[in-house]
């Protein structure tokens, strides 16, 4: 199984807000396996691709400099599970951004209606002892870019987001 | 400056919100540690709730010394040291590390700060 669990940025607006959308497949095998009979996207999952909404855009306004990890489900509420045929869309803000940590509250929802809330909290981890590195800069690059990042990215200014140099 | 009331009213809330206890277990001689269940990232995440709560300005390390706590100069075989001791009471003075210092191991500590602490902590920020 690939750890990919959003399909592609809409929106990213540098250390602010971030849309993503993920859309929910029966030919995804680990939703023949949570509920057999019964497919469906395990909010587990549906808090990793909250994660990776949020944690890209904390990890961006930091310049990748440090390794962005989540660190704590401050709070999550699922109102109905998503299952095979939604597009789940996942809307962050961030909420505070330090050197050390930063919080995030991530919106899903499925058409109109709200599939989950959460509040995410994540780590900014100085690279080094005990402190693996977690993606080749290259992969990490044409991960961005499969999913439009530097497509629909903006930076502060409403210019395009520049595309780092790696 | 607010009362030392309504500085623990915010502070529970910080820390209901933060480590997901009931507000009833949030009295000020509970331990952050052992009593509410605090992990070090929690301590990360009360930094941030406090700032924003209190509009103060929170160093790394400041409240929970964790640099002292895993330095070979202040801490050895497990244990704080004279030098150790004297760098924690200088660092956290809003702390109560009396009963701390009569078996100083590093992992006491984790047991040591309670809610009341956090309280004084933040009245020496705004009173500064």
């Amino acid at each position: 199984m690939r750890w990919f669990w959003i399909d592609r940025f809409e929106e990213f607006v540098r250390g602010r807000r971030a849309v993503a959308v993920k859309n929910v497949s029966l030919a995804e095998e680990h939703l023949h396996d949570h509920f057999p009979g019964m497919p469906l996207m395990p909010n587990s999952l549906v808090v990793e691709g909250m994660a990776q909404t949020a944690g890209l855009l904390v990890a961006d306004a930091i310049e990748y400099a440090r390794r962005v990890v989540l660190a704590k489900v401050a709070a999550a509420e699922f109102h109905f599970d998503a299952v095979p045929g939604d597009c789940i869309r996942f809307e962050a803000e961030v909420l505070d951004l330090k050197p050390t940590g930063s919080l995030a509250k991530v919106v899903s929802t499925v058409g109109d209606r709200t599939q989950g809330e959460a509040e995410l909290f994540f780590a900014h981890l100085e690279p080094g002892d005990g402190v693996p590195q977690l993606f080749e800069p290259q992969q990490l690059l044409r991960w961005l870019d499969q999913m439009h990042m530097y497509d629909v990215g903006r930076d502060e200014a409403g210019q395009p987001l520049a595309r780092p140099d790696w | 400056m607010p009362s030392r009331d309504e500085i623990f009213e915010k502070v529970k809330a910080a820390l209901v919100d933060a480590l997901g206890v009931d507000e009833e277990d949030v009295s000020p001689s509970a331990t952050m540690v052992g009593d509410l269940g605090a992990e070090s990232i929690d301590f990360l995440d009360i930094v941030f709730r406090l700032e924003k709560a209190f509009g103060i300005k929170i160093s790394r390390g400041e409240l929970f010394p964790e640099d002292v706590l895993s330095s070979s100069e202040f801490v050895s075989d497990g244990r704080v040291n004279a030098a150790g001791l004297a760098a924690l009471k200088s660092r956290m003075p809003f702390a109560n590390l009396t009963k701390f210092e009569q078996n100083p191991s590093v992992q006491n500590f984790a047991n040591t700060l309670t809610v009341d602490d956090m309280v004084r902590y933040v009245e020496s920020k705004l009173a500064a």
